[in-house]
């Protein structure tokens, strides 16, 4: 599945993305943010505020309990600051 | 909207002729309102040198449609344009351009109001500052902005 990162928490982890082979037990972006988080220390201190995370699955803004069934890219950022 | 059936999304590095885009909104029109973002020369008191705008090119375009369609539904409108400028921009420069058409001024200044507002919690931008001093630091989300948001 393809991971993506933007604004701090791209800088935190060093990647803007990445590929990641996810076990069949994570089925949800709440278990895949969990996993994820252990990846790395820098995964780890970037993934410490969940609530300043957002989530976007296939492009579309999702809830943390939304389940992963067949997507294909999967985002994380901190909350919206444009115009 | 009656005579055009998309509203105009633009993404962008280059700067926003904002005469010729809101010229672009007068063709079958009775009032045409904008708000320009311009970046400030300070924040919380200290220079600004730059700002970095960074998004999600695969979902932002998407997003700017979503929230011209929304406002479309909601308003009469005979035109709607969202601009917004990427990558990094100095003070004085524009940010983003909300435009939106209509017969007579209250839809126009009402839609434009609430393009801007959801713009600003719902699309895939982040910005970044960069101080005189050196020091750079995301910005965070206001709730005063989640508030002007659901006001609509």
């Amino acid at each position: 599945m393809k991971i993506l990162y933007f604004a701090w928490l791209r800088e935190r982890i060093g990647l803007s993305e990445e590929d990641v082979d996810i076990p069949p037990e994570v089925t949800t972006i709440s278990a895949l943010t969990d996993f994820l988080s252990a990846r790395s220390p820098a995964h780890t201190r970037a993934f410490a505020d969940r609530r300043a995370i957002k989530t976007a699955l296939d492009q579309r803004f999702v809830p943390p309990d939304t389940l992963l069934e067949g997507a294909r890219e999967i985002a994380f950022f901190p909350p919206f600051t444009g115009g | 909207m009656t005579d055009r059936s998309m509203p105009r999304i633009v993404v962008t590095t280059e700067d926003i002729d904002v005469g010729a885009e809101l010229a672009a909104l007068e063709a079958g029109a009775g009032a045409v309102a904008s708000f320009v973002g311009v970046v400030r020369g300070e924040a919380g008191g200290r220079r600004l040198t730059s700002l970095i705008l960074e998004h999600y090119p695969a979902m932002t375009e998407a997003s700017l449609a979503e929230i011209a369609k929304t406002a479309a539904n909601r308003w009469q409108l005979t035109g709607c344009t969202i601009i917004h400028r990427v990558g990094e921009l100095t003070p004085g420069a524009r940010i983003v351009l909300a435009a939106a058409a209509s017969a007579h001024r209250a839809d126009a200044l009402a839609a434009t109001a609430f393009l801007i507002d959801w713009l600003k919690t719902d699309a895939p931008f982040w910005k970044r500052e960069n101080f005189a001093d050196g020091t750079s630091h995301w910005v965070s989300a206001r709730d005063e902005d989640q508030e002007a948001r659901n006001r609509w």
